[in-house]
C-alpha cells in the first residue's frame, strides 16, 4: 500500500495548540512581561529589569509564607500518604462492600472547595460547631480565630479529610491490579503479612505512590480556597500560605510587577520540586 | 516427603453448588505415590489448576479429604502442608536480588544463613543463574524471571511435593526443552514428588512416569504414557493424546462383536461389551494398515509429517486416518484397511467397554 505524505494534517493540531496558547502560554508570557515592568495604571509600563525579583528575595512576608507553605505541605504529605495507604489496605477487595467503600471515599473529593472551607468553618466554631464545642467541652482550649495552633490544626484536619481519599483511591487501584499469583506465591513461600506488604504490595504500589505524592504536593502547595474560607489566612497571618499572599499582593495591592515576579518564583518552586520528586523516585527504580 | 491421597474430592467456586455442572472439579479419588513424577494433562479449563490449588492449600475443598501420609490436611494452610508451587507466570519479588529471591522461602522459615547459602548456590548453579545472583531480579528477562520462580520452588529440601502449573508457557522453545530435561534430571536425583500441570502432551509424556488426564473437571485416565497410548480408557484420551488422535468410528455391537461398515471388526475387548448406549470403536492411526481383503476405503488426502505420512481415507462414510512410514508406498484411490485387533477397542458412551470406573 502506498502512503501519501501529507503535511496538511498538521492543521488538525491547530485547535489544540490555540487552546493551550490561550489558557497557558499567553497568560504565562503576560506574567513574565509584568514581572520585569513597573506600571502606574493607564496601561503605561516602564522597564524595571530584575528589581521585583531582588525585592522578593528580601521580602519577609514572602519568606514567611513560603516557610508556612513548606511546613503545611510536608505535614499534609506525612499524614495523608501513610494514612491513605493504610485505609486502602484495609478496604475489601471483593463483595458488596467494595462499592460502598468506594462511594464513601469519593464523597470528599466531590465537595466544592469553598463548601469544604465553609463546612469546617462551621464545624470548628467554638460555640456551636461539633468539633470546636466538642474539644472545648473536653477541656481543650480551642478557638481557630484566635489561636494559631487551633487554626493550623483545623486547616490540616480539613485538608486530610478532603484529600486523603485521593491517595486511598489511587492506592486501592494499585492494590487490586496486583495479580493473585503474587499472593499465592507468597503464601507458598511462607511469607507473613509484613513480608507480603514489604516485598509485594509496596514495590507494586511504587508508581501509584509517586503519582499520589506528586499530586498531593502540587495541590497542597497551591492551596487557596479552603483556607481563605476557613481562616482567611489568620489569626494574624499565621495560616497565610503562598497563594493567599500572592492574591493579596496582586488584587489587594494592585502591585502587578511584584505579584508577577512572585508568581514566577512560585511556579518555578513547584516545577523544581516536582521534577526533583519524580527524578529521585524514578532513579531508585532504575537501580 | 509424603504420599498424597485425595478422597472423594469435589470443588465448586460457587457458594451453594447444586447441579453437577456447578463443580469445577467433579468427584475424584487419586493417590500420588511418594517420589513419583506426575503430569496432570488436560485442555484449558478442565480443572487442572483447581486440583493443584486444592493440593497446595490455596483452595479449601467443598467436599472430600486430602491426606498427606494419612494425615488429613484438607483445611491446613500451604505453609503447614510444606509444599512448593511454581505458577504459570513468573512471580518475582521486584525489589530483591536474585539471591534474595531464591533465599526468600528459606528465610521465611528461619533456616540458618549458612544452609541458605549452600542451597541457593546449588539451585542457582543448576538453573544457570549463578552469574546474575547479585543482580536486581526485576531486571531479568521473562526466561530469567521464570527460572527464579522455579528456583524458589526447588530451593527447599524438605517439601512434600513440588507442583508446577504450566511453568514453561513463557519460556523460549529451545530453553523449554532444556529446563524440562533439567526438571526430569532433578527428579531422578532428589526423588521428590513432582506434579507437573500442562496442556501439552509432549511435555507431559516426556516429564512424567505417570500421567493423569483430565477433562471437564474429571480424571478420565491415569496411567503410564504407554498405557495412555495403547489403551485409552476414554475416547477423549484417544483424541487428546497422540498426533493425529485416535480414529473413533460409530459401530453396532451384537453379542460381543463390533459391526462397522457392514463388516465384523475384530476387537480386543469384545467380551466386555454390553452394546448399551453410544457404541464406537477406537483405533489409533498407528494400528491401521493397508491390506487386501480389508475394509474398502478411498484415499482423500495425504500429508507429510516428516518420519511418516498421514493418510486420510473415507471408509464406510467416516474419516479414518492411518500412518504410512517414510519410504513405504502411499496408497492412492481405492484401497483396503485392516485394524490391528489387539489395539482396537469398543467404547460405550465414551468409556472403554468393561472398564467403566
Amino acid at each position: 500500500m502506498n502512503k501519501t505524505v501529507n503535511n496538511r494534517a498538521w492543521w488538525l493540531v491547530l485547535p489544540v495548540f490555540a487552546m493551550v496558547a490561550f489558557n497557558a502560554l499567553i497568560p504565562l508570557i503576560t506574567v513574565v512581561n509584568y514581572s520585569v515592568q513597573e506600571t502606574f495604571g493607564n496601561n503605561e509600563f516602564f522597564w524595571s529589569g530584575t528589581t521585583w525579583f531582588k525585592q522578593l528575595l528580601h521580602d519577609d512576608q514572602f519568606i514567611d509564607s513560603l516557610q508556612r507553605q513548606i511546613i503545611f505541605t510536608a505535614t499534609v504529605l506525612v499524614i495523608q500518604i501513610p494514612l491513605g495507604l493504610v485505609i486502602a489496605l484495609c478496604m475489601p477487595r471483593s463483595g458488596p462492600w467494595v462499592s460502598v467503600c468506594l462511594v464513601l471515599m469519593s464523597l470528599p473529593l466531590l465537595v466544592p472547595w469553598n463548601v469544604v472551607g465553609s463546612m469546617w468553618n462551621i464545624m470548628a466554631l467554638p460555640d456551636i460547631g461539633l468539633l470546636g464545642k466538642g474539644l472545648n467541652a473536653l477541656g481543650i482550649p480551642f478557638n481557630y480565630t484566635r489561636q494559631p495552633v487551633s487554626a493550623w490544626f483545623t486547616v490540616i484536619l480539613m485538608d486530610v479529610w478532603h484529600w486523603t481519599s485521593l491517595v486511598v483511591l489511587l492506592c486501592y487501584a494499585g492494590l487490586v491490579s496486583i495479580p493473585d499469583a503474587y499472593y499465592q506465591a507468597a503464601r507458598v513461600d511462607g511469607a507473613g503479612p509484613w513480608a507480603v506488604f514489604r516485598y509485594i504490595q509496596l514495590p507494586k504500589l511504587k508508581h501509584v505512590l509517586t503519582i499520589a505524592i506528586l499530586l498531593r504536593f502540587m495541590d497542597s502547595f497551591m492551596i487557596y480556597t479552603e483556607v481563605i474560607v476557613l481562616t482567611g489566612g489568620g489569626p494574624g497571618s499565621t495560616t497565610k500560605f503562598l497563594s493567599i499572599d500572592l492574591v493579596q499582593k496582586a488584587l489587594g495591592g494592585f502591585d502587578l510587577g511584584p505579584a508577577a515576579a512572585m508568581s514566577i518564583v512560585y511556579f518555578l518552586i513547584i516545577l523544581l520540586l516536582s521534577w526533583l520528586f519524580y527524578t529521585l523516585m524514578m532513579r531508585s527504580e532504575a537501580k | 516427603m509424603a504420599e498424597i491421597r485425595l478422597e472423594n474430592l469435589r470443588h465448586s467456586y460457587l457458594a451453594n453448588p447444586g447441579a453437577d455442572e456447578d463443580y469445577a472439579l467433579k468427584r475424584l479419588s487419586l493417590t500420588w505415590q511418594d517420589g513419583g513424577a506426575y503430569a496432570l494433562l488436560g485442555p484449558s479449563g478442565c480443572g487442572k489448576t483447581t486440583l493443584l490449588n486444592l493440593i497446595s492449600g490455596l483452595l479449601t475443598p467443598t467436599e472430600g479429604k486430602i491426606l498427606f501420609n494419612g494425615r488429613d490436611v484438607s483445611h491446613a494452610s500451604p505453609e503447614e502442608r510444606n509444599i512448593a508451587q511454581v505458577f504459570q507466570f513468573p512471580v518475582i519479588y521486584d525489589t530483591m536480588t536474585v539471591y534474595d529471591n531464591l533465599a526468600f522461602p528459606l528465610r521465611n522459615r528461619q533456616v540458618p544463613e549458612a544452609e541458605i547459602k549452600s542451597r541457593v548456590t546449588e539451585i542457582a548453579e543448576m538453573l544457570e543463574l549463578t552469574s546474575t545472583l547479585s543482580n536486581r531480579a526485576s531486571g531479568l528477562s521473562a526466561d530469567g524471571k521464570q527460572k527464579i520462580s522455579l528456583g524458589r520452588g526447588l530451593v527447599r529440601a524438605d517439601v512434600n511435593v513440588i507442583m508446577f502449573d504450566e511453568p514453561l508457557t513463557v519460556i523460549d522453545p529451545h530453553l523449554k526443552w532444556k529446563l524440562r530435561s533439567k526438571l526430569k534430571e532433578l527428579h531422578q536425583r532428589t526423588r521428590r514428588t513432582m506434579i507437573y500441570v500442562t496442556h501439552d502432551q509432549t511435555e507431559a509424556l516426556t516429564f512424567a512416569d505417570q500421567v493423569v488426564v483430565m477433562n471437564l473437571g474429571e480424571v478420565v485416565q491415569s496411567g503410564t504414557p504407554v498405557e495412555l497410548f495403547e489403551k485409552p480408557q476414554h475416547t477423549f484420551v484417544g483424541h487428546f493424546i497422540g498426533s493425529p488422535g485416535m480414529n473413533v468410528l460409530p459401530c453396532e455391537v451384537n453379542g460381543g462383536k463390533a459391526q462397522f461398515a457392514g463388516r465384523t471388526i475384530a476387537v480386543d475387548n469384545g467380551a466386555a461389551a454390553t452394546g448399551k448406549g453410544r457404541t464406537e470403536i477406537g483405533v489409533r492411526p498407528e494400528f491401521v494398515s493397508i491390506s487386501r481383503g480389508g475394509l474398502p476405503a478411498e484415499v482423500t488426502r495425504v500429508s507429510d509429517a516428516g518420519r511418516f505420512r498421514i493418510v486420510e481415507t473415507r471408509c464406510g462414510g467416516h474419516m479414518v486416518k492411518l500412518l504410512v512410514k517414510e519410504g513405504d508406498t502411499v496408497p492412492e484411490g481405492q484401497t483396503h484397511l485392516v485394524f490391528d485387533p489387539a489395539h482396537t477397542q469398543i467404547y460405550e458412551d465414551g468409556w472403554i467397554a468393561g472398564a467403566k470406573p
